[in-house]
């Protein structure tokens, strides 16, 4: 299934394995991303979400199960071409420390391109600033991350996202920490992206609006999926 | 960003600028102990080069004399000792043998960078009434001023010996009360040399030297020690002055005379240098290690608060080597912009001190030497102590976890 983006097969995770401590999180997990999908993940505080999301990212491995991105078995693969396959498909937004400080909005822009080919280019930074431009935030692009506000660091970040044109973007609460407005102006934005660019989302989120905005809702709970086609529970 | 800058430099550079005082600091504390290394190493080789020259102004590297004349213990039958205790006997004044062929062998050794021979002993200088002990050196000029640069060393008048010159040093004029142009006799035993020229008063730097020392010509001396033909030593300059003892060991059999190196014969002088090296160089490698430690302790810590950088990077597929050469080239970039600084305090340091600490006449107390080869090693030593500082803050970023440096 080329179409895939993500696939999780009998996916688990535990903790502390092999100590007293020993938990599983993830109680084996089946998911799949198709191209093009705009779909929210929710659950209750402590029921995995983030755990999954790494493991989708390629942050972390699943202590049993098999990860697919775009068609590609992840489990035999080493640090280095995890990290490349990362660097590549998966684009990342995160709730805490948006952008690195030390550089100004449009470098932080470039900043997969330039990890990725090692040297700054002047393809790699018109790119970045068509990004910047094309979502609104071109005024910002020589401010350092830090002068920023959080929600214009947050859509920063967006678009840092989509600078390596990832098949899939991984949001963990990337509202969480906004006010409603710049709240709505994040996802709006997001949503727009996924519209003209076709480019996946997965957002984790504890927002009832959020996730109706989405065309697809996800719900773990103990980690485990709740049945596809339920509805999902209030939060 | 330029884009001859690899992303390695970029982000270590980028860091360090953000890091603002932290850097500051740092730079400034290995500045300091570059500057403390730069100074030291000058002034004791500045020092020590001064000193080495003053022992050396006068003194030959080598000095090739005949042996010793051995009395050999009486024997009966071959066997048996007549009598154990023998008794040194009387050093004559003697030649070297087949000198000559010597000198040619001595030439061609590529250690070897002038030879010449001497004919030396003692005598008396006699001035009207006044009488004085000296020292004779029989020498030939033109090979000898490559053994004593005399001519340097001149006072008043100019060296030139004819077989009716001499060259006296400063205090024997003193005593003698005479000048360029004023004449004197020398008496060897039995034998009276004609009366000789002054045409030139040396000062080498050293009493006993300018009060003991005269030269004449090589055949003069050789007459007046009733030394007819022979001499009584060859006196070597060598490429490297500090592996004087070495070759003297190598030419004492090929040569089958005594070897005296300038080291052995001032082996206090030596090992009073050597002591002085060494505990410099203890003092060089302890402010070397604080410095490292400076820069594995900055960079520890600067690891810890950009952890969530450093994941927000490994997310964005930052590798681990790339995450691992951050941090060593902001140690690298530390050590040698340090260095610079430390450098350039160093020098200053030293200008300072040569400038305001004077001995006691007002002359200078140490020559100022700037060797380049110094500066260089400095920044390449720092930078390289950078590097190695940096490794264990650098693995540790590079084993950083990044779904804890994220979730932190
Ligand atoms: N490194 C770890 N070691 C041990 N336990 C962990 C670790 N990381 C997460 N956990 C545990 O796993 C469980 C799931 O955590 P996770 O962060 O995935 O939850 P979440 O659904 O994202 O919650 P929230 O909505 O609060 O962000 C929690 O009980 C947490 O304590
Ligand atoms: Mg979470």
């Amino acid at each position: 299934m080329a179409d895939d983006v993500l696939r999780l097969e009998k996916v688990r995770k535990s903790y502390n394995i092999g100590r007293p401590t020993e938990t599983e999180i993830l109680h084996g997990i089946d998911l799949t991303l198709g191209r093009g999908e705009f779909a929210a993940l929710i659950g209750p505080s402590g029921s995995g979400k983030s755990t999954l999301l790494n493991i989708m990212g390629l942050l972390d491995r699943p202590t049993s199960g098999r990860l697919f991105v775009e068609g590609q078995d992840t489990s035999a693969l080493g640090d280095r071409l995890l990290t490349r396959l990362r660097g590549r498909s998966i684009g990342f937004v995160f709730q805490h420390h948006l952008l690195i400080t030390a550089f100004t909005a449009l470098e932080n822009v470039m900043m997969p391109m330039l990890v990725e080919r090692g040297f700054p280019d002047a393809k790699m930074k018109k790119r970045a600033l068509d990004l910047l431009t094309g979502l609104g935030l071109g005024q910002w692009q020589h401010n350092l991350a830090n002068a920023l506000s959080g929600g214009q660091q947050q859509r920063v970040a967006v678009a840092r996202a989509l600078a390596m044109e990832p098949a899939l973007v991984l949001a963990d609460e990337p509202t969480g920490n906004l006010d409603t407005k710049s709240a709505e102006g994040v996802f709006e934005m997001m949503r727009e992206v996924n519209r003209k660019s076709g480019t996946s989302f997965l957002i984790v989120t504890h927002s009832l609006e959020i996730a109706r905005g989405c065309d697809r809702i996800i719900e773990l709970v103990d980690g485990q999926l709740v049945q596809a086609g339920a509805a999902p529970a209030a939060a | 960003m330029n884009r001859w800058v690899p992303f390695e430099w970029i982000a270590a550079l980028r860091f360090l600028r953000e890091g603002r005082l932290q850097t500051l600091f740092i730079i400034s504390g290995v500045s300091v102990g570059i500057a403390v290394i730069v100074f030291m190493s000058a002034l004791l080789t500045g020092l020590q080069a001064n000193l080495t020259k003053r022992v050396l102004s006068a003194q030959a590297h080598i000095t090739l004399q005949p042996r010793d004349e051995i009395a050999r213990p009486l024997r009966l039958g071959g066997k048996d000792v007549e009598m154990a205790i023998v008794q040194m006997p009387l050093q004559r004044v003697r030649s070297i043998d087949q000198w000559q062929g010597l000198v040619r062998v001595l030439q061609d050794d590529p250690a070897i960078v002038a030879v010449s021979p001497v004919a030396a002993g003692s005598a008396l200088a006699v001035r009207g009434d006044a009488t004085r002990a000296v020292s004779i050196v029989g020498i030939e000029p033109d090979s000898y001023f490559h053994i004593v640069r005399l001519p340097d060393n001149i006072v008043a008048g100019t060296v030139r010996l004819s077989s009716q010159d001499i060259v006296i040093g400063t205090e024997l004029a003193r005593y003698l009360g005479i000048g360029v142009g004023d004449r004197l006799t020398l008496t060897s035993g039995a034998r009276t040399s004609g009366a000789l020229t002054v045409t030139a008063i040396f000062d080498l730097g050293s009493r006993p030297v300018n009060e003991r020392y005269v030269y004449i010509p090589l055949r003069t001396a050789q007459s007046l020690l009733d030394l007819i033909g022979g001499v009584t030593s060859i006196e070597l300059t060598i490429a490297d002055v500090y592996a004087a003892e070495t070759v003297a060991r190598r030419l004492q059999p090929m040569t089958g005379a005594a070897a005296y190196s300038w080291i052995a014969t001032n082996a206090q002088f030596f090992s009073a240098v050597q002591a002085q090296s060494l505990s410099s160089a203890v003092i060089r490698l302890f402010v070397a290690l604080s410095v490292a430690l400076g820069i594995a302790s900055v960079l520890v810590v600067s690891v810890i608060q950009r952890s969530k950088d450093i994941g927000i990077l490994r997310a964005m597929g930052t590798s681990r080597g790339q995450t691992l050469r951050i941090f060593l080239i902001q140690g690298a970039l530390i050590g040698l912009v340090g260095a610079v600084v430390g450098s350039l305090l160093g020098a200053g340091g030293l200008l300072f001190f040569h400038d305001h600490v004077r001995q006691a006449d007002g002359s200078e107390l140490i020559p100022l030497v700037f060797e380049r080869s110094l500066f260089v090693a400095a920044a390449l030593l720092a930078t390289l102590t950078g590097v190695l500082a940096a490794m264990a803050p650098a693995l540790r970023a590079s084993r950083l976890d990044p779904v804890v440096a994220i979730r932190g």
